[in-house]
């Protein structure tokens, strides 16, 4: 064996100048480094409550994980989860607003169809853009980015329009859901810990599917050699689609989620940005499905430290951006400087 | 209407594009090496907090100008360093870039924010400022919008009319053959798309400079980066063309602005959201048009076939690969 580090040597390396260039940043900005990274730490995970807010956080993280990790293991860069959120608590949305708390279907089965109805949402506006790359060769980069765009302005649209609260348009979104139609919360914080549940089931769900099931072997091949898998048989659109639609579901239960289980109605920027920091956090973890958990857990404490910096410190939030793209920077870089011998399996 | 009135509008769609047309016109430059640069919305954010920050401290908006600039040229760096030279993937390298630098921006200038700046005003060139039209759309405006019509000759005259544009173009065309040839392939994708972040970086401080002045969050930018990717495609990868497109979402923008008295509720959100379909039509029949069924009914309609046909048409070879994908 020569030289050449093991991953976890190298995401050492990378950790350790993220660190250096954050600390930097930080001088640069006039703000105490060491302080500043104290109160993330202590407002991300200091105190039970905080705990329970960063993992109320990393539920639609590791959803779209999950999500991702699927689109990822066919070799395709589903930018578009973010629109695919978006969509999902749409028609989350849409659903509820349709239903009577009072009617004849227990609030029970409305919402469970509400978050069936997200998944559809999401899975549909995937495969729009996988028929997009399969049928009609567009990059799904670039379909993705322009679907974004468009589920942006449906959503924007729906809240300013068709769904306004009475009386008056507003950007604080529609009128709030009724109790009954609300995920069931956990001694009142912010967000329903069902929807933890479902992303932790997902997140094993996609594990198996990757790792054990005939169809991640199918996808392994299709991204190793989409020629080779072709002549095999594998079908390898079919499969893209498919994987393309998973994602799209999972990406929709996050939407879903969001709307029954934090917000409780439709806001504008109902997606949090998580689908993209999840792919990061994807990028992160190597694209190894057992690294993943972590790396969300982290992203999700970075997130909900940054939170509490304009209060403290008055700094803005976005360090925690900051600091998650510098991480994935520098690993990307130390990627390409110490290349691994093989390439393992996701 | 009044002629007057007509030319008060062609300089608020000018002076709307203007930034627009630099940002698509960095773009061009990087994609036509082979270059795929999707860092481009952070990236302008940056550069646009640089040089309104640059601009305030030092009293002098063209000092902004050039910060601006050097911030685009420092994150083109990065992704030529990361991507181009170690060879990570450009689009994933751009795609972690873009927000990166939004958020560093939004880090970095929180202190700035909301605050009052230079701006670089307007200018009144003395004897074409009285010329009937031009004088109000171009000469009397703010000055990046006769900076950015110079931007479009260059660019023009660059790839059509130079030894190093034709090297450029060949690199990006057909990179094999072009090593093939001696032509230093990677040392020209480097410098274009470095030319091409600083071209942007100028348009993210004409933003913050000029056309959305000042800096806060959200900055009156954002998203003009995914629209100028948008444009380039739309525009077919030259330079002109480029440019209209650019004049024309902008008239697009100032329309909906228009419109929005008239039409309230869907339009505003239609305008701003019209270039991202378009772009995914686009793409579709560029790519379609090559070999699918498609394509060749595409190709027989009167008009749009015309507007399609004719060679060098669609991507630059090297990139064709990434917004071409066969299966």
């Amino acid at each position: 064996m020569t030289g050449r580090p093991r991953p976890f040597v190298r995401g050492g390396l990378a950790a350790g100048l993220a660190v250096l260039v954050t600390l930097g940043l930080l001088l640069a900005a006039g703000a105490p480094p060491l302080r500043t990274l104290g109160v993330m730490a202590v407002s991300s995970l200091g105190s039970p409550t905080a705990l329970l807010r960063t993992l109320s956080t990393l539920t639609p993280l590791l959803l779209c994980g999950a999500a991702v990790s699927v689109t990822f293991a066919a070799n395709l860069w589903n930018i578009g989860i973010e629109g695919q959120i978006i969509l999902g608590a749409v028609c989350c949305q849409g659903w509820l607003m349709a239903c009577d708390p009072a009617g004849a279907l227990p609030p029970a089965v409305c919402l469970t169809l509400s978050l069936a109805a997200a998944m559809a949402g999401g899975a549909a506006w995937a495969l729009l853009a996988g028929v997009l790359r399969t049928h009609g060769r567009v990059h799904e980069i670039f379909s993705g980015l322009g679907l974004n765009f468009v589920a942006l302005g449906i959503n924007l649209w729906l809240i300013l329009g068709p769904w306004q609260r009475p009386g008056m348009a507003s950007l604080s979104g529609t009128v709030p859901l009724p109790e009954a139609f609300r995920l069931p919360a956990l001694g009142g914080q912010p967000m329903s810990l069902v929807g933890l549940g479902l992303a932790v089931a997902a997140y094993v769900g996609v594990f198996w599917l990757l790792r054990r099931s005939f169809f991640g072997l199918t996808l392994a091949a299709v991204r190793q050699n989409p020629q080779a898998a072709a002549l095999l048989g594998l079908a390898p659109k079919r499969r893209l689609l498919a994987a393309m639609a998973i994602c799209g579901a999972l990406a929709g239960l996050t939407g879903g989620l969001l709307v029954t289980g934090l917000y409780h109605r439709l806001i504008p920027s109902i997606s949090g940005k998580y689908g993209y920091m999840a792919m990061l956090a994807a990028l992160l973890a190597s694209l190894r499905l057992p690294y993943l958990p972590l790396a969300c857990l982290f992203f999700a404490a970075l997130t909900v430290g940054g939170i509490q910096l304009p209060l403290e410190l008055s700094l803005d939030s976005s360090l925690a951006g900051v600091i998650q793209g510098v991480m994935v920077l520098t690993l990307c870089t130390a990627g390409r400087l110490w290349p691994t011998a093989s390439r393992r399996q996701p | 209407m009044t002629p007057d009135m007509v030319a008060a509008q062609l300089a608020a769609v000018l002076f709307a594009a203007a930034p627009l047309i630099l940002a698509a016109l960095g773009e061009t430059l990087a994609e036509r090496a082979g270059v795929i640069n999707l860092s481009l919305d952070g990236l302008m954010l940056l550069a646009a907090m640089t040089a309104f920050v640059a601009a305030r401290s030092s009293g002098s908006p063209w000092l902004g100008l050039a910060a601006g600039t050097g911030a685009g040229l420092a994150v083109a760096g990065v992704l030529a360093v990361v991507g181009i030279l170690l060879g990570a993937s450009e689009l994933a390298v751009g795609f972690i870039l873009t927000l990166f630098c939004r958020d560093l921006a939004y880090f970095l200038g929180h202190s700035q924010a909301r605050l009052p700046g230079p701006t670089l005003g307007v200018w009144n060139l003395p004897l074409l400022g009285d010329l009937p039209v031009l004088g109000t759309t171009v000469f009397r405006s703010s000055p990046v919008v006769p900076l950015s019509l110079v931007a479009v000759a260059g660019a023009w005259w660059f790839f059509g009319h130079t030894r190093v544009g034709l090297v450029h173009r060949a690199v990006g065309e057909a990179p094999q053959a072009a090593a093939a040839r001696g032509l230093p392939v990677r040392r020209v994708k480097v410098l274009a798309c470095l030319a091409g972040g600083a071209l942007a970086g100028l348009a993210g401080a004409c933003y913050s400079l000029s056309v959305k002045p000042g800096w806060g969050h959200p900055q009156g930018c954002e998203g003009a980066g995914w629209i100028a990717l948008a444009i380039v495609i739309f525009g077919g990868w030259r330079p002109v063309r480029v440019a209209c497109g650019a004049v024309f979402f902008a008239a697009v923008q100032v329309a909906g602005i228009l419109l929005q008295g008239v039409l309230p509720g869907l339009t505003g959100t239609l305008f701003q959201i019209a270039p991202f379909p378009v772009m995914i039509l686009v793409l579709l029949a560029v790519n379609g048009r090559r070999t699918t069924a498609f394509g060749r009914a595409l190709g027989r309609l009167p008009l749009v076939g015309r507007l399609l046909s004719g060679p060098g048409g669609g991507a630059p070879g090297a990139v064709a690969g990434i917004l071409d994908k066969r299966g």
